[in-house]
């Protein structure tokens, strides 16, 4: 029988199959990545029923949600400043060592949001699973690999058993044929996708992306994609591995070498999808009709196209109806109005949808020889320190820096304001991030989504810009 | 756990993310306990009550009615804590995102997904009746009306037992120990995140 990627992967991960239907499976899982925030009540829990982490050497750790990316806030500060947050990282600390659980602290050359450095290192690798306590990791899903986020009781049956307890979830085909537009980039095939199904589209199901216009985007564009499947609803995206993959993992640092990059690369080959497996359910879109999108709402399905009009309440279903108008009424937006032209106070660039070193080239690429408009903030976070180092080696700090935006340190930062990184209440942002929910970049704050270019076109024009028209 | 008995939170908004349940900042705790402070916290205390847990007449509800696709966005499992901080049993939708419904079910917090239609008929009358009472019956699967009318609903089978039998999900994960030992030996790891 043809089987999805899918199939292939879960089924050389069952350690133990459902005896009836039901009944869960039990998972076995290849890599687990900690962080601060959602780790600290899992490893209390090994401590209370007196259990060790079983495969430290599958587990990797690392800070970036309550991380100052302040460059003048250092450890000693941050123990002033924001004594909770830095407490997180002590106790990931405290909890690392004792378990003997590599982790990469603050300052350490690798550090950064874990969905960054995951791929970067090699650690990511096609037909395993991978789990996080962090609902963005469907982004290792890019790779080919079965990935996606699990709360803080699930952390602690990985950090115990190095397996879980799984449904099998539905497949969901994603298909995107034809070739994309100048001025338009991964982020904005996957809002345009998210608009198309909704946020609870995916509920239930893997995604797997197919098609020329996947194929022909490189891995951080795929990244981009599949980092942005829960805003679907699903927990995972699934790209099929293929020699951009193997490209771009060639070398790493913990890629495998020599005969067992061989044998890896024999092994992954045979993982893409059989011609004639079925899926449980396929859309398909027509890459050359996707425009550059832009969210207007409170919730990432919420989007247009860059010259379309905010919709009217109207247009939409009974159910949806009392969300839309909540949304334009957080917004502060009235239907049939454009958003290009819109005056804003933030543009951040970050976090682990596009904050990639491509992600900074591209913005960087419409910064050089502006400026940020007077009045306009805008952040420029890059997703690790190692992507921070290779900015700066290609003077794409210089450029930021003398558009007039701030440079910053590795980190979640603005995508969701667990520092003083934030909106003020009632300021616009158009934000490179995942989420446009209600408060998410601090209370009161109004995020549009969007992609690295059209954020950086904004910046410059201090409004909702169409980065077509600056190419 | 087998039944939970008591008054009733309407909330009716769909796509309910966990950023509203309790936003990021309430975060930075490394315990589980506080948490009910940061409750819908964005939502709270705007100084009018409209919003429905301000009422003095829900104060005391264990239920919470919410609407469609409840509990989507980040996978912090400090949503389902803030909720049971808060005393909450139960949470009625249509449907749930699928991290929240695994993390609160784990924490027995009842996620249950009633049809479409029962739901509207049952928050209307929730909010039409601030004293009503509904009772969530884990083993017969029903939430019960006062007047004995009943909706049946839907819940995963592997939690439901596990809470009916008080199983703890790790303990029994640490029951297939020997299944992973065994299934380890014919799965290399390529991967040792400690050397690279
Ligand atoms: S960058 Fe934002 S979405 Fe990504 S892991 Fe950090 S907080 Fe979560």
């Amino acid at each position: 029988m043809p089987l999805t990627l899918l199939d292939k992967i879960w089924d050389r991960h069952v350690v133990v199959a459902p005896a009836e239907p039901g009944l869960p499976t039990v998972l076995g899982i290849d890599l687990h990545l900690v962080h601060e925030v959602t780790s600290p009540q899992a490893f209390a829990e090994l401590e209370r029923r007196g259990l060790r982490v079983r495969r430290p050497d599958l587990t990797l750790a690392t800070m970036d949600h309550s991380t100052p990316t302040d460059p003048t806030i250092d450890r000693a500060a941050l123990r002033v400043l924001d004594a909770a947050g830095a407490a997180q990282l002590d106790r990931l600390e405290e909890n690392c060592a004792r378990h003997g659980v590599p982790l990469y602290s603050l300052g350490d050359e690798r550090q950064g949001i874990v969905h960054v450095i995951g791929p970067e290192l090699g650690v990511t690798q096609p037909g395993m699973t991978i789990v996080c306590g962090d609902s963005h990791t469907s982004t290792h899903g890019a790779f080919g690999a079965l990935a996606f986020g699990i709360g803080t009781s699930e952390v602690a049956h990985v950090l115990a058993t190095q397996s879980l307890l799984q449904h099998r979830p539905k497949s969901f085909e994603v298909r995107i044929e034809g070739r994309r537009q100048s001025g338009v980039t991964a982020k904005d095939f996957i809002l345009a996708v998210i608009a198309e199904i909704g946020i609870d589209g995916g509920t239930g199901h893997v995604f797997e992306y197919r098609g020329q216009a996947i194929r022909d985007l490189d891995m951080e564009g795929r990244m981009t994609v599949c980092n942005m499947s829960i805003e679907g609803g699903a927990r995972a995206g699934l790209v099929a591995p293929d020699e951009t993959t193997f490209d771009w993992l060639r070398g790493r640092p913990f890629a495998p070498k020599g005969a067992a990059w061989d044998a890896a690369l024999e092994d992954w080959r045979a993982l893409p999808t059989d011609a004639g497996a079925a899926f449980d359910r396929s859309i398909a879109l027509d890459a050359s009709r996707i425009e550059p999108m832009i969210t207007w709402g409170t919730n990432p399905g919420l989007a247009i196209s860059i010259r379309g009009r905010v919709p009217a309440p109207a247009e939409f279903s009974d159910g949806a109806r009392a969300t839309v108008e909540k949304a334009l009424a957080y917004m502060a937006l009235e239907p049939g109005e454009n958003l290009l032209g819109r005056k804003i106070d933030v543009v951040f660039v970050g976090s682990c949808t596009n904050s990639r070193l491509g992600d900074l080239q591209a913005a960087a690429g419409v910064m050089r020889g502006r400026r940020v408009a007077p009045g306009v903030r805008m952040l420029v976070v890059p997703g690790s320190r190692r992507v921070k180092r290779q900015a700066e080696e290609q003077g794409l700090d210089r450029v930021f820096r003398e558009a007039g935006a701030e440079w910053r340190e590795a980190g979640c930062s603005m995508c969701l304001a667990m520092n003083n990184d934030r909106l003020e209440p009632g300021q616009y942002s158009v934000s490179t991030t995942n989420r446009n929910f209600e408060g998410r970049q601090g209370p009161g704050g109004r995020t549009f989504l969007a992609s690295p270019l059209t954020a950086a076109a904004s910046a410059v024009a201090g409004r909702i810009a169409d980065v077509r028209e600056m190419l | 756990m087998r039944r939970v008995e008591g008054k009733v939170a309407p909330l009716p908004i769909d796509d309910v993310d966990t950023d509203q349940i309790i936003p990021a900042s309430y975060l930075k705790v490394t315990d589980k306990s506080g948490l009910a402070e940061g409750l819908f916290a964005n939502w709270r205390g705007a100084g009018d009550a409209t919003f429905v847990l301000d009422r003095p007449e829900r104060r005391d509800a264990i239920i919470l009615l919410a609407g469609h696709n409840f509990g989507c966005g980040s996978s912090r499992e400090h949503a389902p804590w803030a909720l049971l901080g808060a005393g909450f049993r139960a949470v009625l939708s249509t449907r749930f995102a699928d991290i929240f419904r695994s993390n609160a079910l784990k924490n027995g917090l009842l996620a249950i997904e009633i049809d479409t239609s029962p739901h509207a008929e049952l928050m209307a009358r929730a909010q039409a009746e601030p004293d009503l009472r509904l009772t969530v019956d884990l083993e017969r699967r029903l939430v019960e009306l006062p007047d004995g009318g009943s909706v049946p609903f839907q819940i995963d089978p592997f939690a439901r037992t596990c809470l009916l039998q008080g199983v703890d999900q790790l303990g029994y994960l640490l029951e297939q120990l020997p299944h992973i030992d065994a299934w380890e030996a014919t799965h290399a790891a390529r991967l040792d995140t400690r050397v690279g």
